[in-house]
């Protein structure tokens, strides 16, 4: 905390002050998954093993010999940070060691795409791991090319303008709650305290749990770096990326109740990759949240 | 104690006596005893040590790979497609360091669809950073995972056992299980010098440029050259404890051969047999049976082949265009050196067709009118 906030009697700073990782990592600027890595070690704390597999954070974190984290991290094959980190789990406890938080940290490709059989293992089996996926809707790590959390109407490198992606994005957290594991939840970087809140209420939790963490990337979305809180708060605003958290597979929390829900217009407009988009094509987009909105009320408590 | 075992459950028992701490696996014919019986131990009590029962062979390395990184002794089991579908962690575990261990079934690959011996499946692995080790009895297998172990962990090389489809994997053999006291003595338990540690964090494997690469690689080729010297020094101190020892090779009659068959798995039993015979016809052979293949022990095949006038290998694997693998390795570690005879290769036993006393004598023959290789790989045993 700054000396200015101390003085300033009007501020409470409600994270954690630690700050588990370091200036000097290799993040683009206005980097979603970076805020996304920050709040989640400052709720996980030191205690704590990261599995992370290829992803923008396989770089982030800086080359070897190098790190810019004060955790260990192992750097795990594409296809297998459930596994891999299901691995340490176990190692762990067979070397005494039951208190270290073990986290799977990967992007929306090692996680909704190649990862996922993996992810669905370790689910099944409710191994006590904390998975993350920070998703910034394609793989950004290789140059912006779609994966299945790419949305409908967005370019990407392997979806140009012409061909756009014409299907809507997985629905990871459904996928993952009908695991029946006891914890699901999504967060935001623009809402670090619901974020670092469900972290740690996660970390009191044994067996799997699942974070959908909404990351935006400027650099694959082509939107201003000093863009990423505003896009990441109208995401959930808009109500295309609601604030939730499902356990066991059947009890859904709202977290934020968004009573008069903006259009998905200005959040559009605010990113290059759906510069191409039609007036029926965003009324398309605006009937998907919609709809997804409705059936998110009609099973949930608010 | 003396126990009338399979070879898979001699993988299973050297797992359990190395104290694996850490087993994940996924069945697949003819690896899945050794699995179900390790289950059964951990159940039990038997063996204290986490089963995780993953849902893909890839999975199953990738956690014995974060076991290992965490410091427990990890072990796995595997054959064929599955052995394939780990291919890419097989090179995460060798250029991780991390020392595994692993039993591996020889078992064809598909397609056609194939459950029986041959060593495509384990030789498709030679360039992973994985010692390669060749079984030929149940007894060899159980002591080739604990010493296995002791190599792995002193050098932070992964290893695979690797023993023959059905000839082996279902074959029940007498085999002395070793006391467990004694292994522990063998064995000490396995401390890394560095392991994922939350009070000494440091980032393994990472993004590696040009000017680190190719030392990390240079390293590990440094301690797998290492391998052979320590495996007969661990065999030594195994053979004073429990009477049997590893080594690299295993020749038979090759002192006053004038002709060597150079094998590997049981087919060296079975050639065995063979060379008795031919003897008893007046031909002077001998057979020296490969046990380690990564890394290759260059110097003990040398020394047996500088005393004999011809050697055919003989191999249960093919790497199309190329021939038999076993020979391409033989050649190149002759190359060069003084008093080698020639080396002929002849390809057989794929897909698990017999190799039998016949086949020996029919490469001998062929041999015999032969001085050196030619291009054309001779196949053995291929219906006309």
């Amino acid at each position: 905390m700054t000396q200015e906030a101390k003085k300033d009697k009007k501020f409470t700073m409600t994270l954690p002050a630690d700050e588990l990782m370091a200036c000097g990592h290799l993040a683009c600027q206005g980097c979603g998954a970076t805020l996304a890595m920050r709040y989640m070690l400052k709720a996980v704390g030191q205690k704590a093993i990261l599995c992370i597999p290829a992803c923008c954070w396989a770089v982030i974190d800086g080359p070897y010999p190098y790190s810019s984290m004060d955790v260990p991290i192992y750097h795990c094959a594409f296809e297998t940070a459930a596994s891999t980190a299901t691995g340490v789990k176990a190692g762990l406890e067979m070397t005494g060691d039951t208190g270290t938080t073990v986290v799977a940290w990967a992007g929306d490709g090692g996680t909704f795409d190649i990862g996922i059989q993996a992810l669905s293992g370790a689910a099944e089996r409710n191994e006590d791991i904390i998975y993350v996926c920070y998703d910034n809707e394609a793989y950004m790590n290789t140059g912006i090319q779609r994966s299945s959390a790419t949305p409908f109407g967005a370019w990407t490198t392997t979806t140009p303008v012409k061909h756009f992606k014409n299907r809507p994005k997985k629905d990871i957290v459904a996928i993952m709650a009908a695991h029946k594991i006891p914890y699901v939840a999504t967060a935001s970087v623009a809402y670090p305290e619901d974020f670092v809140r469900k972290m740690k209420k996660a970390k009191e939790i044994k067996g799997t749990r699942f974070f959908h963490v909404y990351a935006p990337c400027p650099t694959g979305w082509k939107s201003r770096p000093d863009d990423t809180i505003k896009l990441a708060r109208m995401a959930v605003q808009i109500g295309y990326f609601p604030l939730i958290e499902i356990e066991n597979g059947e009890k859904t929390t709202l977290n934020m109740m968004i009573k008069q829900r903006k259009p998905v217009d200005e959040y559009l407009r605010l990113q290059g990759r759906f510069r191409h988009l039609q007036p029926e094509q965003v009324a398309a987009i605006q009937a998907q949240i919609d709809t997804r909105w409705e059936h998110l009320l009609r099973g949930c408590t608010v | 104690m003396k126990k009338v075992i399979m070879g898979n459950h001699a993988l299973s028992y050297g797992a359990m006596l190395s104290r694996a701490q850490v087993i994940s696996a996924y069945p697949i014919t003819p690896q899945t005893q050794v699995v179900e019986l390790l289950s059964e131990m951990c159940a039990d009590g038997t063996l204290n040590a986490q089963f995780i029962k993953v849902e893909s062979e890839h999975s199953a390395m990738a956690s014995c790979i974060g076991a290992s990184a965490a410091g427990a002794r990890a072990f796995t089991a595997t054959s064929s497609q599955g052995l394939a579908l780990m291919h890419e962690m097989l090179h995460w575990a060798g250029g991780g360091r991390h020392p595994i261990v692993m039993g591996e079934v020889n078992r064809s690959m598909a397609p056609g669809w194939s459950i029986w011996a041959d060593q495509n499946d384990s030789l498709s692995q030679r360039d992973t950073g994985w010692m390669q080790f060749y079984c030929a009895s149940n007894q060899e297998v159980l002591d080739t995972v604990i010493q296995a172990f002791k190599v792995a962990e002193t050098l932070m090389l992964p290893a695979m056992v690797i023993l023959d489809a059905f000839a082996l994997s279902h074959t029940y053999e007498v085999v002395d299980v070793p006391d467990q006291a004694l292994v522990d003595k063998f064995l000490p338990p396995f401390k890394p010098a560095i392991k994922l540690d939350p009070a000494d964090p440091r980032a393994f494997g990472g993004l590696t440029g040009s000017e680190h690469y190719m030392e990390l690689r240079y390293k590990l080729e440094k301690d797998m050259e290492k391998a052979p010297a320590l495996i007969e020094e661990t065999g030594r101190e195994y053979e004073k404890l429990f009477g049997r020892r590893l080594g690299l090779i295993d020749p038979y009659r090759c002192e006053d051969a004038d002709f060597v068959f150079v094998t590997s798995g049981t087919a060296g039993y079975t050639a065995r047999v063979a060379v008795d015979e031919l003897r008893a016809s007046g031909v002077k052979a001998g057979n020296l049976r490969m046990k380690l293949f990564r890394p290759f022990p260059f110097q003990a095949v040398r020394e047996v082949l500088a005393k004999v006038k011809k050697a055919a290998v003989v191999d249960r694997n093919c790497s199309y265009g190329a021939g038999g693998i076993f020979y391409q390795e033989v050649k190149s570690a002759v190359y060069g050196w003084p008093g080698m005879p020639p080396i002929l290769g002849y390809v057989t036993g794929l897909g698990g067709r017999d190799i039998t006393t016949d086949s020996f004598k029919e490469i001998a023959a062929h041999a015999a009118a032969r001085d050196r290789a030619d291009e054309e790989i001779v196949w053995i045993g291929v219906k006309k």
